[in-house]
């Protein structure tokens, strides 16, 4: 629970998941702990629980995107909701139609829930404020990325069995990672010692104020860590110039088997994806990691049935707008 | 509202003759227990169905697969709740395909709670068939559902409550029967 205006907030009252700022440590493991029932689903021979038969969700995505719309998609077929997704680019989006007018559309169709990426931060925000519906942030600009960020947090504490005072590195363009900010947000919950590390020009200048350690070394960063999130570079983003070139990044910051000799010997390796091999992470790494990233494809899977039921299953009555 | 307690069922003596004589009857009807699986439902059937899986295997010298189901998901009243229940994990870890399984309860009401766990079985496999058991059968039924083996029968009224305590969870084993009081 978490205070909101003074006033104490359960996740199943929240409207919106709009990041981890605001939400509770207690949220946070109401959410873990609910994701392992929801993951020994996924094992069975029937995929399927009856929970939100009868409710309505849609996917909307204005930025490219694999895993995370399609977990969210069968996230919710799992559970029985009803579940659309809205291809951006051919609708009337692409006829000039503004974001608010879309979101009235859906919300007119009757939709209980809305999974909303977008380029600009704030976005998932300003719709939040002006629909009924209730909103799920999957990334928003450089802003906030919570269920990336709370998949990562399953998956660290389903390696290590706890989130307790571990010594988590972050690597790669801090500056422009939501899921960076998502998961400071979320491993500082828990008493995590948290350490980012990238090339200067991707390292936002007051980053320290979040209560984390700025490095520039990599080797430095890597000493007796528990778990290493490597952030996937953002090629799309890199408009400015920010680092000479791929291979100068990849001199200084990629991971591979060597570098890791610094970790703890069962440092726990993540990589959101997709993989740029030979950029962020070696290929040899990213082979002998492609189990543990593809298991927090399923953990990402998990904690989104896992948020679903907790922000749909309920009633509607107790909800704090 | 509170609970004034009214009188005491069953003592730990009441609840372990019960159980045994259940366990009797599970033997009987199903003519040994090669095919038997219990399965308590969370969460104080979770103990009974372990407590009766014991004393089948002191009378019969067989181990029979014991299991616990979250019904959870299954609940036809969620929407209407305003928090979410802790969701726990359904932990049959045996295939119940073909066999003879024996829902547990600690009460039986409305059925509501049965009718859920039907569902959350079949999901889960295909039994040969579904038997139900429960320690205290109190009526008020609001689906055609009916228990196999009864500890006791209680007729009551709506406006009490039965608690069945187990000391795996309560630290004590008796049920007892309660007024609800408005104030």
């Amino acid at each position: 629970m978490s205070k909101e205006g003074g006033k104490t907030v359960k996740l199943e009252q929240r409207k919106d998941l709009l990041g981890l700022r605001d939400v509770s440590r207690e949220e946070i493991e109401m959410i873990l702990s609910t994701a392992t029932p929801m993951k020994d689903i996924l094992k069975r021979d029937i995929k399927k629980v009856p929970t939100l038969r009868g409710k309505a969700m849609v996917t909307v995505f204005y930025e490219n995107s694999t895993r995370t719309r399609t977990s969210f998609e069968i996230a919710g077929k799992y559970l029985s909701a009803d579940t659309v997704n809205l291809a951006v680019s051919t609708s009337s989006v692409a006829k000039g139609e503004s974001l608010r007018d879309t979101v009235k559309t859906i919300e007119a169709m009757g939709f209980d829930l809305m999974v909303i990426r977008h380029g600009m931060s704030g976005t998932p925000s300003y719709v939040a404020r002006n629909t009924n519906m209730r909103i799920i942030n999957a990334g928003d600009g450089a802003n906030e990325h919570p269920t990336q960020a709370l998949l990562d947090l399953y998956s660290i504490k389903e390696a290590k069995g706890s989130l307790e005072d571990l010594k988590v590195v972050i690597v790669g363009d801090i500056l422009h990672s939501r899921v960076a900010r998502s998961n400071i947000y979320g491993l500082s919950k828990f008493g995590c010692e948290i350490r980012v590390v990238g090339p200067a020009t991707l390292m936002p200048p007051e980053i320290e104020k979040l209560g984390v350690k700025a490095y520039n070394n990599l080797d430095q960063a890597l000493r007796g860590a528990d778990v290493i999130n490597v952030l996937r570079i953002q090629r799309e983003r890199q408009v400015a110039g920010l680092f000479p070139s791929l291979d100068e990044y990849s001199n200084l910051y990629m991971l591979s088997p060597e570098r890791l000799k610094n970790a703890r010997e069962d440092v726990l390796v993540l990589h959101p994806g997709p993989m740029n091999r030979g950029v962020e992470i070696s290929s040899a790494l990213a082979d002998s990691t492609t189990a543990v990233v593809n298991e927090q494809v399923t953990n990402g899977v998990a904690v989104r049935m896992a948020l679903l039921f907790l922000m749909m299953g309920g009633s509607k009555d107790e909800i704090t707008y | 509202m509170r609970l004034e307690p009214k009188k005491k069922l069953m003592d730990d003596m009441g609840i372990k003759r019960a159980i045994t004589r259940i366990a009797h009857e599970i033997i009987e009807r199903n003519k040994g227990v090669e095919n038997v699986a219990l399965i308590g439902i969370r969460r104080r059937g979770g103990p009974l169905a372990q407590r009766l899986a014991e004393r089948i295997e002191e009378i019969e010298g067989i181990k029979i697969p014991v299991g616990i189901l979250d019904i959870t998901l299954y609940r036809d009243d969620l929407t209407t709740l305003a928090a979410q229940p802790q969701l726990h994990r359904t932990e049959v870890f045996f295939n119940i395909n073909d066999m003879n399984v024996v829902l547990v309860d600690d009460v039986l009401f409305t059925g509501r709670t049965v009718r859920a766990a039907l569902d959350a079985l079949i999901d889960i496999g295909r039994p040969r068939c579904i038997q139900l058991a429960v320690l205290v059968d109190r009526g008020h039924r609001e689906l055609p559902i009916k228990a196999d083996y009864v500890g006791k029968n209680v007729p009551t009224s709506h406006t009490e409550v039965i608690s069945v305590l187990v000391s795996e969870i309560d630290g004590k084993d008796e049920v007892v029967i309660q007024d609800i009081l408005k104030e």
